[in-house]
């Protein structure tokens, strides 16, 4: 694995940037280029930032450089035994650490273990002034100052540039098992969630045509246990459902209608857009290919008590305007003062996320 | 009494009902100061309103008149955040004490700010859940301030502290503008404003709505304890179960002091002749659990403890807990005042670090007894001091910082669940650079830029930490060694 600190180098980019007013478009590997709003700016590569700085197996922590490649982490966790517990995407194999917390992803064990966001400890970033600042840190339980690392995670590079980030790793499950039994999405819905309120070592559950599936990790007694108790059949090659699953790469995503996220609360009945769609995370997350106007699905879903990210636009088409729910005008003010906070001249990805921001 | 708090009365009056306000220096009293009773003050006013409206309008009229806001839950933390300000007005959320939703299905809860912690998991009960994050505090303390200080208990080591459990907030800006946070839908669109206002101290926004995350009873729960010989000893005992890839529900470790007093106190069967103890709870299936155990102990008695005896039935499993939550009280009968210090450090560093303690201990000529939560690498050292003997306060405050300032250069922190407050602010200037300090300002004035709620808590300013004349060390070093000394 190869490792370079350009922390030096970075900074004086966002010192010039600043200087001068010219906005940076920050990229890791540039994997995730289709979420999210354009940015007109300079490149900023942070990819080549890279190497992991301190991993403690027994400290349940792991500090590396933004630019790691996700795929170099994940190998040095599971080499001793554990894992990044929210089970992020990659969308190909260049992913890197910083691009995967700003934009917050996670992956199918969100519901039970918790989102990316959760697992930040601590991080060091350059601010839009180009100062290098640290919070948090490599312990568990930190409440010295507002927590802005935590901040950083879904906040698209639009704070700050990730330098370096710690999160709280965990040891892997003994054993996992996948069940798979046929339900409609109603009561697929509603057994994710009698499910989850009973004490059951879920990691993972999933509704997709018609069959729901469900993922037991944990100590081998407990997992045989609770799969007796559940019943359906075990589903063969179930690392490669999930993985599908978490990677978009299953049938379901090669449709070239707009790709939808819907995160509505768990128990919210299917809202029945017009297209297919995938219950996920204990049917708090919804994956709909659907063609419905964009204001029809985001009044839609807002209705249900959620709301609606145009996750990829449709094949071919140019990104859209405002991929993420809009804001109320006292959380777009609130935000515009927090982003002047942290980049006063608007250099870093400014409208990546919301225009103006 | 000056014309300015006359006038404000008056202001208060017209938006409170008369049972809503407290101005005579007797009701004021019991304000005076949370649970770090060494800092007292008074303030100007209490408002006890009833309702979110009557809590907008003290907002506006104070941000109107430029007077501070100390939001106040029910008193029970231990940095001085709910300490008023002499110029202010506290706002007290105890009249907020509702339990407006509990959703089964869901498995949720929505809450006003003054629900006390426990309340929230005796209403979930009769469905089988319950709210996890449990500070000993849990009978009094309330939701509000849970959010404030983003509070723990012994079960966060398996479930997560108050961040990882509340999925929204409704709150209100100094300005008296409503702000929901976060959602029950995941992902809340926009930057996490939800964690940020966790551990925010009363600092950016009043809590006054909170929906919480519920957890399925676990169907079986255990607790061992293990006696130990040497305190170092049992901090690396403490290593070994998360090495081996153990996550307890709970591990929690006390001391002799801490283990005698508790035995005073509440005659929980522990071993008074053991020079640290270690708590250690599994759950989930019965299986599970008794698989668990096994390992635990195999782990445990390699790693040399003296003692191993696992709670007989619930009755025993609920005296070994009562002990350890009964264990600040009962440490506060071995001496007139005690003061709590709240570090965090890498568990690798206990042994090291509690080593370090007993000789700080002896250097300031005061006793430390230790009770924490191990498994997350939280200290509590107790420091025994009387503050009717002169300068034993100020000498309690000097191991106090001596203390931090040791979990800091370990690579830790000063503070892992009772916030900054008053007590830490000076620490604060050891723990961050001007600029990291200047950065949490400049996240303070985007919510409130006249600096009304809870003012001069959390965060110092450059100026104190010139005045307090130490400035931000790292691993023993200091990081900027060019930059200019204020
Ligand atoms: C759900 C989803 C599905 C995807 N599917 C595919 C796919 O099928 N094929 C494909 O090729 N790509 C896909 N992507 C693209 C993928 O979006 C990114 O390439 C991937 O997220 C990124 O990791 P990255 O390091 O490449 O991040 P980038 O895409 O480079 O960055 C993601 C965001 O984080 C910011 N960022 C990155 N690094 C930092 C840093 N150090 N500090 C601050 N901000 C930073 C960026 O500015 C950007 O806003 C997908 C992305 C998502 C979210
Ligand atoms: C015996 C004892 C044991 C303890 N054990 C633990 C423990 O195990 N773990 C732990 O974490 N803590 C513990 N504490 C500390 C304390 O109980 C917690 O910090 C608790 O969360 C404080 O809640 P409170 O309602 O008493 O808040 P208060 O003390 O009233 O206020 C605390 C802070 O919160 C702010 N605040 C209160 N309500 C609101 C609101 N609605 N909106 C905005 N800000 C608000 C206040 O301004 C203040 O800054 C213990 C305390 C005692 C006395």
């Amino acid at each position: 694995m190869d490792t370079a600190d350009q922390s030096a180098a970075i900074v004086a980019r966002v010192r010039e940037a600043a200087a001068a007013h010219t906005p940076l478009m920050i990229s890791g590997s540039g994997s995730k280029n289709f979420l999210g709003r354009r940015v007109t700016g300079i490149p900023l590569a942070v990819g080549g930032h890279r190497g992991i700085l301190h991993y403690v197996p027994e400290e349940l922590v792991l500090s590396a450089r933004a630019g790691t490649p996700l795929a170099d982490i994940e190998t040095a966790l599971a080499t001793r035994g554990q894992m990044l517990a929210f089970e992020p995407p990659s969308f190909g194999t260049a992913a890197t650490l910083g691009g995967t917390i700003a934009a917050n992803l996670s992956g199918p064990r969100r519901a039970y273990a918790g989102a990316a966001r959760d697992f930040v400890l601590g991080c060091r970033i350059v601010n839009g002034k180009s100062e290098i600042l640290h919070f948090g840190g490599e312990v568990m339980k930190n409440v010295a100052g507002y927590d802005l690392s935590r901040l950083m995670a879904g906040a698209f590079g639009t704070l700050g540039v990730l330098l370096e980030i710690s999160l709280k790793v965990l040891p892997r499950p003994e054993a996992e098992t996948t069940l798979v039994c046929e339900r409609d999405e109603t009561s697929a819905i509603e057994l994710m969630n009698r499910w989850a309120g009973r004490p059951l070592p879920l990691s993972a559950t999933a509704w997709s045509e018609g069959r729901l599936y469900v993922r037991l990790s944990g100590p081998a007694p407990a997992i045989a246990a609770a799969a007796a108790g559940l019943g359906g059949e075990h589903l063969p090659r179930a690392e490669e459902f999930w993985r599908d699953l978490r990677e978009h790469t299953g049938a379901f995503f090669t449709d070239p209608r707009p790709l939808w996220r819907l995160a509505l609360p768990s128990t919210a009945a299917p809202l029945a857009l017009d297209g297919p769609g995938i219950v996920t995370w204990g049917g708090m997350q919804r994956w709909v290919k659907t063609g419905v106007p964009a204001d029809q699905v985001r009044a839609r879903t807002a209705a249900a008590g959620g709301h609606a990210t145009l996750f990829r636009p449709a094949r071919d088409a140019s990104p859209a305007e405002d991929p993420f729910t809009p804001l109320t005008p006292a959380l777009q003010h609130l935000h515009q003062r927090l982003k002047a906070a942290f980049d006063p001249a608007g250099i870093l990805n400014p409208g990546r996320l919301y225009a103006g921001i | 009494m000056s014309a300015a708090p006359a006038t404000l009365f008056t202001d208060l009056r017209a938006v409170l009902p008369g049972d809503a306000l407290l101005i005579r220096e007797e009701e004021l009293r019991p304000y005076e100061c949370d649970g770090l009773t060494a800092y007292r003050a008074l303030p100007l006013a209490v408002a006890l309103p009833h309702t979110v409206e009557e809590v907008v309008n003290v907002l506006r009229l104070c941000r109107a008149r430029g007077v501070p806001v100390v939001a106040r839950g029910a008193g029970t933390g231990l940095s001085g955040g709910a300490l008023p300000h002499a110029e202010g007005v506290v706002l007290s959320l105890a009249r907020f004490n509702r339990i407006l939703e509990i959703d089964p299905l869901a498995r949720s809860a929505r809450v006003e700010p003054g629900v006390r912690n426990l309340a929230i998991s005796e209403a979930a009960r009769p469905y089988g859940l319950y709210y996890a994050p449990d500070p000993s505090s849990q009978i009094a303390c309330t939701i509000g301030g849970n959010v404030a200080e983003n509070s723990g208990g012994v079960h966060c080591l398996k479930y997560g502290l108050t961040v990882h459990n509340v999925l929204a907030l409704e709150a209100l800006t100094i300005e008296g503008e409503r702000l929901t946070l976060g959602g029950r839908a995941a992902d809340a669109p926009g930057y996490d404003l939800l964690a940020l206002l966790m551990g925010s101290e009363g600092l950016l926004a009043v809590v006054v709505e909170a929906t919480v995350r519920l957890l399925p009873l676990p169907q079986c729960a255990r607790v061992l304890l293990a006696a130990f010989d040497s305190v170092v000893t049992a901090g690396n005992a403490v290593g070994a179960i998360i090495a081996a890839g153990v996550i307890p529900a709970g591990l929690e470790m006390m001391d002799r002091l801490a283990v005698e007093a508790a035995e005073d106190f509440v005659h929980a069967g522990y071993p008074r002749d053991a020079a640290a103890i270690l708590l250690c709870e599994v759950d989930g299936d019965e299986q599970e659990v008794a698989a668990a155990l096994a390992r635990v102990q195999e782990i445990l008695k390699h790693a040399g403890a003296r003692e191993l005896c696992v709670a007989r039935d619930e009755a025993e499993r609920q005296l070994f807990w009562k002990g350890r939550k009964a264990a600040f009280p009962a440490v506060g009968r071995l001496s007139p005042d005690y003061y709590c210090i709240d570090g965090t450090i890498p568990r690798s560093k206990l042994a090291e670090v509690l080593t370090r303690i007993a000789e700080l201990s002896r250097e300031h000529g005061l006793r430390v007894a230790n009770v924490f939560h191990a498994g997350d690498g939280n200290l509590h050292p107790l420091i025994l001091y009387d503050a009717n003997t002169p300068g034993e306060l100020a000498r309690a405050e000097a191991l106090g910082a001596a203390i931090m300032e040791l979990c800091i250069a370990v690579g830790g922190t000063i503070t892992g669940e009772h916030g900054v407050g008053v007590e830490k602010i000076n620490q604060m200037c050891v723990q961050f650079t001007p600029a990291e300090l200047e950065q949490f300002h400049a996240v303070k004035r985007a919510f409130d830029p006249a600096g009304l709620l809870n003012p001069g808590k959390a965060v110092p300013t450059l100026a104190r930490c010139a005045e307090y004349g130490r400035i931000h060390v790292h691993r023993g070093e200091l990081r900027f060694p060019d930059l200019e000394r204020y």
